[in-house]
């Protein structure tokens, strides 16, 4: 206390003598006085000298201690200033109206010093406690407001790393409720270069910052691969790794992972520790995809496992991801959203176009209800559209190269086991996008080279042949067999080489693919578009659609693409 | 909440007992119960048979564990009640520890 200022007490009586002797009584233990006659002259005084203490006679003229005691107290605001009432009157009923009035004591005439002394000291401390949990509170209040702001900023940085992708595509649907500032919960969609999309759902153990931290990799991988043209076996590998080697011992990401391929119709799927992934064919029937794997982050490279689950989703089917919010519910609301719960109202509802806009009604409601920030709910439809919606937009892709490669010629070759374990279209891609403006064309580009690529593969080395796929069994015993053929590769190559022309508005890319395969008879080519009910054989169609000339050379193993580009009027805009 | 440990005679063999939700509450609670021995420890059981709630933090506190058990040590989760048992499944735990559901 030795080190709080020196108090100022002011004193109020209208008797003069009273006045002399209290003023002394105060003085003299040390306290700074100042005096007041009036209840007017007090609040004057109070204004101008701001005491810390007020020792306040009850009668006295113009206006008295009550009416004074109330003004103060309604001027004193948060602060504690302590009223004492000087009188001589002792019925309980006046001494009851001095409280009443904001005071905080009394003190009855005759004055004892000891008495005065002891009751000053009282209200010191108690002056003293106040002000340390004023301080404390304000301190907090400018720190919450300050972390606040921080977590602002940080939302904005993290939505810009995380929300650049194509969330707002007309084929998803989605709900994310954050429990703070910050989700536990990271949702990725992108569309990949070669048409298609890939999904990503992840639920961090935890919330708030260390989530969002966590989240920031995760998102700058999942972006960068896909755009290169990675797939999803290589994207979740390279997340978990990242996540194993960034996040302590105890905390992880249970994460789903979707690649839909709308030329194929088809959905590539890994989940590792969220809730079963469903979908609900046109059928009625709903498809469950358990969690096969350990979430995200805890096991090494070498433990990890890639393996995914491959299904048939037709047009206008819808799969459904959701994290471990939708489960923590069913303990509050009884039925409604429990696992279970969820895929019997899939199962029973009729129109699929309501599924969505039902679970938000009731995420809504919850979350009025305030139930629903017991963790984070995240919940994403996506919908299986034709390749021809999709293509019919085109992306504007901003591109602020303006200087780059536009005169080159690269070759690749591949052997043996490489042509089986090696994705070469990433580091095709990589280079054709150094070319400027041609980024805008990355999925033309990425289409002609996996179709070359996959054509010099299965039909030239492997000499699979396509009539297999013509049936939906057919598709799964054309994989197997182009699975067990590509390990027992020996003796063969790829060849693949890429040479970029400039022109005046433009370009012109060749792609060449040669392969040691037998070859085959590609008079026999029916270059037309097939019909729609046709499973397969769209491939070479497709790029004569897209290139300026496709040839066949040799006994059928040389396949040459010219593919020839136009700068774009939205092109020169950016 | 409340977790209890017992370690044998032998200090071979560490019981713990989970009683209620094992969530980010019992974060302390439960270090707590395996911290204080030294690592002579080589079998663990953890035992569920009271447990009602399980989530990711609590998935994340027997990965510790884990690690401070260390590679030659054994953790057998025991007596899961089916939504427990179900939690486990799904984030495939199965994988790292050995766990049973009740009888």
């Amino acid at each position: 206390m030795s080190e709080t200022p020196q108090l100022k007490i002011l004193i109020t009586d209208d008797n003069i003598a009273d006045c002399l002797i209290i003023n002394k009584l105060v003085k003299d233990q040390g306290y700074q006085t100042v005096v007041a006659h009036n209840g007017l002259e007090a609040i004057d005084l109070f204004l101008k000298e701001q005491p810390d203490i007020i020792l306040m006679d009850a009668l006295m003229p113009k206006m008295d201690g009550f009416e004074a005691a109330k003004k103060i107290k309604s001027l004193v605001k948060d602060d504690f200033v302590p009223i004492i009432f000087l009188t001589s009157l002792n019925d309980d009923v006046s001494l009851v109206s001095c409280l009443e009035a904001g005071g905080d004591d009394f003190l009855s005439k005759p004055y004892s010093s000891i008495v005065i002394a002891a009751k000053i000291q009282a209200f010191t401390r108690m002056i003293t406690l106040h002000r340390t949990v004023q301080a404390q509170r304000d301190e907090i209040t400018r720190r919450n407001e300050y972390l606040l702001q921080e977590q602002k900023i940080a939302k904005n940085i993290f939505d810009n790393v995380a929300h650049l992708g194509c969330l707002g595509a007309e084929n998803i649907k989605h709900l994310l409720s954050p429990m703070s500032v910050f989700n536990g919960d990271v949702l990725l969609a992108s569309r990949k270069p070669s048409g298609g999309m890939i999904v990503f759902l992840g639920d961090f153990t935890g919330h708030g910052l260390p989530a969002a931290i966590g989240a920031m990799p995760i998102a700058e991988i999942f972006y960068d691969l896909v755009a290169k043209g990675f797939g999803v076996e290589k994207i979740i590998h390279d997340i978990n790794q990242k996540l194993n080697t960034i996040l302590p011992v105890g905390f992880f990401c249970c994460a789903s992972i979707i690649d839909i391929n709308y030329a194929w119709e088809r959905i590539k799927l890994w989940n590792g520790g969220l809730f079963d992934v469903l979908l609900k064919k046109n059928d009625g029937r709903v498809l469950p995809f358990k969690s096969l794997h350990l979430p995200l982050g805890i096991l090494s490279a070498e433990d990890f496992n890639t393996e995914c689950v491959e299904c048939d989703m037709k047009v206008g089917e819808r799969v459904y991801l959701f994290s471990d919010g939708i489960e923590v519910l069913k303990d509050q609301e009884g039925k409604a959203f429990s696992l279970n719960g969820f895929a019997d109202f899939l199962l029973k509802n009729e129109n699929p176009d309501e599924i969505f806009s039902h679970i938000d009604d009731q995420e809504k409601l919850s979350f009025e209800r305030n139930i629903s920030n017991i963790d984070d709910v995240t919940f994403v439809e996506v919908l299986m559209i034709s390749e021809e919606i999709v293509s019919s937009k085109h992306e504007i892709v901003r591109n602020s190269d303006l200087h780059g490669a536009r005169d080159w010629s690269m070759s690749f070759e591949m052997f043996n086991q490489t042509i089986c374990d090696f994705n070469p279209i990433p580091l095709m891609l990589h280079i054709t996008m150094e070319v400027p403006e041609l980024r805008v064309f990355n999925h033309d580009v990425c289409m002609i080279l996996s179709e070359l690529i996959t054509n010099g593969i299965d039909h030239g080395l492997l000499g699979l042949d396509s009539s297999l796929k013509n049936s939906a069994n057919g598709f799964q015993h054309y994989y197997d067999l182009r699975n067990e053929r590509l390990t027992n590769l020996s003796g063969e190559s790829l060849h693949i080489s890429l040479r970029h022309l400039p022109h005046a508005t433009g370009g012109v890319l060749v792609i060449r693919v040669v392969d040691t395969g037998a070859g085959f008879d590609y008079d026999a080519i029916d270059f037309d578009i097939p019909k729609a009910s046709q499973i397969s054989g769209r491939g070479i169609p497709l790029l004569t659609k897209l290139c300026e000339s496709i040839i066949y050379e040799g006994n059928g193993n040389t396949a040459e693409a010219v593919y020839r580009w136009e700068k774009t009027q939205d092109n020169n805009l950016l | 909440m409340s977790i209890v440990s017992h370690l044998s005679e032998s200090g071979v063999t560490m019981k713990i007992a989970i009683q209620g939700r094992f969530d980010f509450g019992s974060h302390q609670d439960f270090r707590e119960s395996y911290d204080k021995n030294d690592s002579s420890v080589k079998e663990y059981y953890v035992d569920m048979a009271k447990t009602t709630y399980l989530d990711s933090s609590a998935l994340g506190m027997l990965l510790l564990l884990r690690d401070h058990a260390g590679g030659d040590a054994v953790i057998k989760i025991i007596n899961c009640n089916q939504d427990v048992f179900k939690i486990f499944e799904i984030s495939n735990f199965d994988q790292m520890f050995e766990i049973s559901a009740a009888k």
